[in-house]
């Protein structure tokens, strides 16, 4: 017989926390315990086979009234993705001035996702 | 984005001015043109409206009144286009010095100088300034890297400055939570998330999203005892607390860092209330409002951070609305009918907004609870109550209050409070 691990999760659905255990034989999953409710195993199996965040954070830009510009992926991106494609971002300089919306990086990183931009950005006076 | 100045005012005198131009002020001007106002003016200190939103770079803002999920910067923007829309002024790089209880309100600009508007309503939305180092009292040298997080915050995601490379943060507020993330995101090693309570006050999605994501530890019941270094942080030394939130020195250890980040609370900008005078609860720090969120002076009307801390900026909205809309009603001369009934926070409740309500109207009362609990029951005194399955500190509760409770209801006070089930 294989043996089976089991990997614990913190439950996101709501403040009750649960602890959420996955036992898995690699990547299969065996059985989800410790949901209190249907969220629960949803969020367990979803985070154990393929978990996704949405990714924030700024660029720099050029000639504007603030140095940097908020960013955001459109789609939560692969987590193992996160800090390469923060990485990636932060060697990025866009000029002012910039609209929200604006794309910053097509298809970032391959994973078929845009990053955007969240606010305008005006042109600094000269 | 609004930018340009406007030291010159259309009007003489407003039916509406709005002090602050956060989501609060933002929404209460809208509130107060549903209202009927028509002259309606936002003074904000800051070069832009928006208030605090523009540094929460983060997802997670609108998912109730949008019903989808922005980052702050784009629920800051969707609320400008709205008010720039309804064409609503708006003062930017405007302070308002000081209100008379006539509604006078004085205000200062670089370019327009100092002066008075007469207002047939004002609304209060000046949101919340952040704990410092003075409400904690931690021994220790007071050398530069001390920071709040919201500072931090504004460094780091507007001007481009990294406060520090190796920090530590006092407090698990979504703030300090947030804030971790973000500081690791640009580079800097986060050395642990450190709370005096023995729960996390933040919500358990940035548990995981902010810190298990990046293995960055969170110690409960646990605070910054002491901070070391001359000019600059050098080291804090942390330790776990006794029952009455003590820390135990000789439990304690040394974490060597250039910075301390102090993620501790908001306290409701107050100083324009205390000059007014206004009635001030000591609990949440902010003014006491009837169910039209009108403070204890006529005509002068409050919403968002200033009056109670939120944890959601769509609730601020909400209860913004109603303060602009009552404010608009009360500047062409129509006053709701007075409260009739006291609001007094019971077992598990600190505080209750609005202060009272009406037995003719429906209401939403917003509460905090001390401390959390599961399977619980809120109650309003003998009339009405609603199992939650849960209630923590960090999430505010609300509760909406119909007519037909109070139908049969003569009392002129009513209890609220959350208990166990079978306490009940
Ligand atoms: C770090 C952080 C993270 C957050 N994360 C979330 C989240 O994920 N989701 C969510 O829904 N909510 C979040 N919130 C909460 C939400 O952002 C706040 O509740 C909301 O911004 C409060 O709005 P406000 O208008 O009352 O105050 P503010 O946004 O603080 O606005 C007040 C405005 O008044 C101006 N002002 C003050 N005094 C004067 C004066 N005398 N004259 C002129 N102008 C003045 C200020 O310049 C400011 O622009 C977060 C808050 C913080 C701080
Ligand atoms: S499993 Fe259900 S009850 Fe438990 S934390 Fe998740 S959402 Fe809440």
């Amino acid at each position: 017989m294989a043996t089976t691990t089991v990997t614990t999760y913190l439950c996101i659905g709501c403040p009750l926390g649960c602890r959420l255990e996955v036992e898995h034989d690699g990547p299969d999953i065996v059985e989800v315990r410790g949901f209190g409710c249907k969220i629960g195993k949803r969020f367990a199996e979803q985070e154990h086979t393929a978990p996704t965040r949405m990714v924030t954070t700024t660029v720099r830009v050029k000639g504007g009234v603030w140095a940097r510009l908020p960013v955001k992926t459109e789609e939560p991106v692969p987590k193992d993705k996160v800090l390469e494609l923060t990485d990636l971002l932060h060697t990025i300089e866009v000029s002012a001035p910039v609209k929200m919306g604006t794309v910053i990086l097509e298809n970032a990183l391959g994973t078929g996702v845009n990053v955007i931009a969240t606010r305008d950005v005006e042109a600094r006076p000269a | 984005m609004t930018t340009a100045t406007m030291p010159v005012l259309k009007h003489e005198a407003y039916d509406v001015v709005i002090v602050g131009g956060g989501p609060a002020g933002l929404a209460a001007a809208l509130g107060a043109r549903e209202g009927g106002a028509e002259r309606i003016l936002v003074v904000d200190r800051e070069p832009e409206a928006g208030g605090i939103l523009w540094q929460c770079i983060h997802a997670g803002f609108g998912l109730h009144h949008f019903k989808e999920e922005l980052t702050g910067p784009e629920y800051a923007t969707r609320f400008l286009r709205m008010v720039e829309e309804a064409g609503i002024e708006i003062a930017t790089n405007s302070y308002v010095l000081d209100i008379a209880p006539d509604r006078t309100v004085t205000i200062m600009s670089g370019e327009g100088g100092l002066r008075e508007v007469p207002a047939k309503a004002v609304v209060l939305a000046m949101g919340a300034r952040e704990r410092t180092r003075g409400a904690i009292r931690t021994a220790g040298t007071r050398p530069a890297g001390v920071f709040t997080a919201g500072l931090a915050q504004k460094f780091t995601n507007m001007l481009g400055y990294l406060p520090g490379k190796r920090v530590v943060i006092l407090g698990s507020g979504d703030i300090g939570l947030i804030m971790a993330r973000r500081l690791t995101l640009e580079g800097a090693e986060v050395l642990g998330v450190f709370e005096i309570m023995p729960y996390a006050n933040g919500l358990n999605r940035n548990i995981v999203q902010c810190l298990h994501d990046f293995d960055i530890p969170l110690h409960l019941s646990t605070t910054v005892a002491e901070i070391h270094g001359r000019e600059r942080v050098e080291a804090v030394t942390v330790a776990p607390v006794d029952e009455n939130l003590r820390p135990i020195l000789d439990k304690g250890w040394r974490i060597e860092c250039d910075t301390l980040l102090l993620a501790i609370g908001l306290i409701p900008e107050n100083e324009l209330s205390q000059r007014l005078n206004l009635r001030l609860d000591p609990v949440t720090g902010g003014p006491v409002v009837n169910s039209a969120m009108e403070t204890s002076v006529d005509g002068i009307f409050a919403c968002g951070n200033v009056v109670h801390i939120h944890d959601l900026v769509d609730f601020v909205t909400q209860e913004a609305l109603l303060a602009g809309r009552c404010a608009g009603e009360f500047a062409r001369g129509q006053r709701r009918p007075k409260d009739n009934i006291k609001l007094v926070p019971g077992r598990n409740v600190r505080y209750t907004v609005p202060h009272s309500i009406s037995s003719e109207r429906e209401h939403t009362i917003y509460m905090r609870v001390r401390e959390p609990m599961e399977r619980c029951v809120l109650r309003l005194g003998e009339v009405y109550q609603k199992r939650l399955r849960y209630v923590v500190p960090g999430e505010m509760v609300t509760l909406k209050v119909k007519p037909e409770f109070l139908e049969n209801f003569h009392g002129d006070s009513l209890l609220v409070e959350v208990v166990e089930r079978g306490d009940a």
